[in-house]
């Protein structure tokens, strides 16, 4: 019997099975922000063991909230800062140099396929983009996973799709990751692993295929993961070239991190995605998705294009093909925030930062704040958002705001219109 | 080891979201006892009030997939300050089970007919649910009626609920 690449990732770091179905695995990478990292840092301290594994393993940012918006989280990025400064943590992005996690580690060359990776963050999922078991975990496996740079899981089964046909013009992989959820639903995949393959996913760029991966929590999944392949060798090329002599010969060493023909899936899902339409979701849970044109005419009072789901450069190229040349509606106000630093800089070099200010939105610096309604865009109550994030949780973005997940195609020209429209409008 | 004994709080709806558990704006604390006024303060749930429905209880029953969404471990922390160590549900959110049991806490999983007969006998009766950690039963007593439920516990989880949580476990074997 074959094997799935998660059971060869869990084969290839197990310390141990301390008990009956729980795998303790080495940890490659132990990512940390500072939401839940402080509180796992002062615990260290209380219980006399502030120390870190392996200070080239763990990787810091500040993320969430930044620059610090009052006392509390200025409080937690200067716990984050002395102690990575304490412990030799080299990749610290602090303010000036920090972007979202999800996308300024990849961005880095931090993840490799075979890779497993950990942070106190349910969006971790989207690593597995690289051919990685990536997982979101809480502060206390943050905690253990410093200190001792391993973590325990029950073994992940895994579900298949298999993703044929090609996407049509305007429907992108945050509609694709919609449509799955909804078929999926809020806790489908809860405890599972999810391989996205065949040629939609072969097709799909790496920050495609990260959106991809980065919502397979909203399911329950434990990791979303795509095979390694030519896509995930030129990401990663600049980071291993003195590693391989060729990209082919780094093409055969990550193919060992592929499931097997004949491996065993829990379930496999095999859709023809050709007809697939531009997605979004209404209601307070994930799964509850509909078709733009279903949705089309909803007010919106505010437009958000940013996060770890849609924030990346090919997101905000793909909105300013849209906004080029066109205002948005005075009937909302729209905020852009490129997910990291360099995604900055190639967004304004390309004149897109232009066009979205001539536009009308705000630029603001790479943040999470309003996706979690911490800082930087939270709705008042009674407002919605429509935005590229991954949550639409009931006051998620501000206590009483509803928020509508969708691409940042339709998020652009929905800011252009004053409500929830098709950005096949604009692409005809 | 916790206290896994007392008063019943039940909580009659699936998804409950670990936004609405404790909502990110008091993320930005940096004590879990910081976290104790805010419990549950965004629930949407029908005749919910939190100051009110939580007082004294220590047993948390619910539906399916409880505490899904985000990773925060204050979502148990919000929990633990309150008094609360227990929470039955149909199913949990992975993150958030593994949180509650690295905390030393119960995430015990009964299936839907077992819960829904612990709604219909005994939500509103002033119950009370003690564990028994080594013989694996759900104690339950209101006014009028009590009975053992027998549940499902791996050796992992009660390995770290016997232990008080994952870091020392941890600590002393890897």
């Amino acid at each position: 019997m074959g094997k799935t690449i998660a059971e060869k990732i869990f084969d290839a770091h197990r310390v141990n099975m301390p008990f009956p179905d729980t795998h303790v695995l080495k940890l490659d990478r132990v990512f940390c922000h500072e939401i839940t990292t402080p509180i796992a840092i002062t615990d260290l301290m209380a219980r006399g063991m502030d120390r870190v594994f392996d200070p080239t393993k763990i990787k810091a940012v500040i993320d969430h909230v930044t620059p610090a918006k009052d006392s509390k989280t200025a409080e937690q990025g200067k716990i984050l800062r002395d102690w990575a400064k304490r412990h030799g943590i080299k990749d610290f992005f602090d303010i000036g140099r920090n972007g979202v996690c999800h996308v300024i580690f990849p961005e880095k060359g931090f993840v490799r396929p075979g890779y497993t990776v950990i942070m106190g963050d349910s969006h971790t999922c989207t690593h597995g983009a690289f051919g990685a078991f990536a997982a979101g975990i809480g502060t206390t496996d943050l905690e253990v996973g410093i200190l001792k740079g391993v973590c325990a899981f029950h073994f992940p089964k895994t579900i298949k799709f298999v993703l044929n046909g090609t996407l049509k013009p305007g429907v992108y992989a945050k509609d694709l990751i919609l449509f799955i959820i909804k078929e999926l639903t809020v806790n489908g995949a809860t405890n599972m692993v999810i391989e996205f393959t065949g040629p939609v996913i072969e097709a799909m760029s790496m920050e495609s295929r990260m959106t991809l991966c980065n919502m397979a929590i909203e399911a329950g999944g434990t990791c979303g993961i795509c095979y390694p392949d030519m896509t995930t060798v030129e990401y990663l090329w600049e980071f291993i070239k003195d590693e391989f002599k060729t990209k082919e010969d780094a093409l055969i060493e990550y193919s060992k991190w592929m499931s097997d023909a004949d491996a065993s899936y829990e379930k496999v899902y095999e859709y023809d995605v050709t007809t697939l339409e531009p997605m979004v979701t209404f209601g307070y849970k994930p799964d509850q998705v509909k078709t733009v044109n279903e949705m089309s005419g909803t007010k919106i009072d505010q437009v958000y294009i940013g996060s770890c789901t849609n924030g990346r450069i090919e997101d905000l190229r793909i909105a300013a093909s849209i906004l080029k040349d066109k205002k948005i509606s005075d009937d909302l106000r729209a905020i852009v925030s490129p997910a990291t630093p360099d995604i900055y800089s190639m967004a304004l070099k390309e004149g897109i930062i232009e066009i979205f200010q001539n536009a009308g939105f705000c630029v603001t610096n790479p943040t999470c704040g309003a996706c979690l309604g911490m800082s930087n865009g939270v709705l008042a109550n009674g407002e919605a958002c429509a935005s590229t994030t991954n949550r639409n949780f009931n006051g998620r973005m501000g206590k009483g705001g509803t928020v509508h997940l969708m691409s940042p195609a339709t998020a652009a020209a929905s800011a252009i219109e004053g409500k929830i429209s098709n950005s096949q409008l604009y692409k005809a | 080891m916790k206290e896994f004994s007392g008063k019943v709080l039940f909580l009659d709806r699936s998804d409950i979201n670990t936004d609405e558990i404790i909502p990110a704006k008091y993320l930005t604390e940096i004590t879990k006892e910081a976290l104790k006024p805010y419990l549950l303060e965004d629930l949407t749930l029908t005749g919910f009030n939190p100051i009110e429905d939580i007082k004294d209880k220590a047993v948390l029953v619910t539906r399916a997939n409880f505490g899904c969404g985000s990773s925060r471990e204050h979502a148990p922390w919000a929990l633990e300050v309150n008094g609360i160590n227990v929470v039955i549900a149909e199913s949990f959110a992975r993150i958030f089970r593994q949180n509650m049991y690295n905390c030393g806490m119960f995430a015990i999983e009964l299936p839907t007919d077992k819960l829904d007969y612990l709604f219909e006998h005994y939500e509103g009766k002033d119950t009370s649910i003690t564990i028994d950690v080594d013989k694996a039963k759900i104690i339950v007593a209101s006014s009028d009626q009590s009975e053992e439920l027998d549940f499902k516990v791996g050796e992992f989880d009660k390995t770290l609920v016997k232990e008080g949580g994952w870091v020392g476990y941890a600590d002393k074997n890897y």
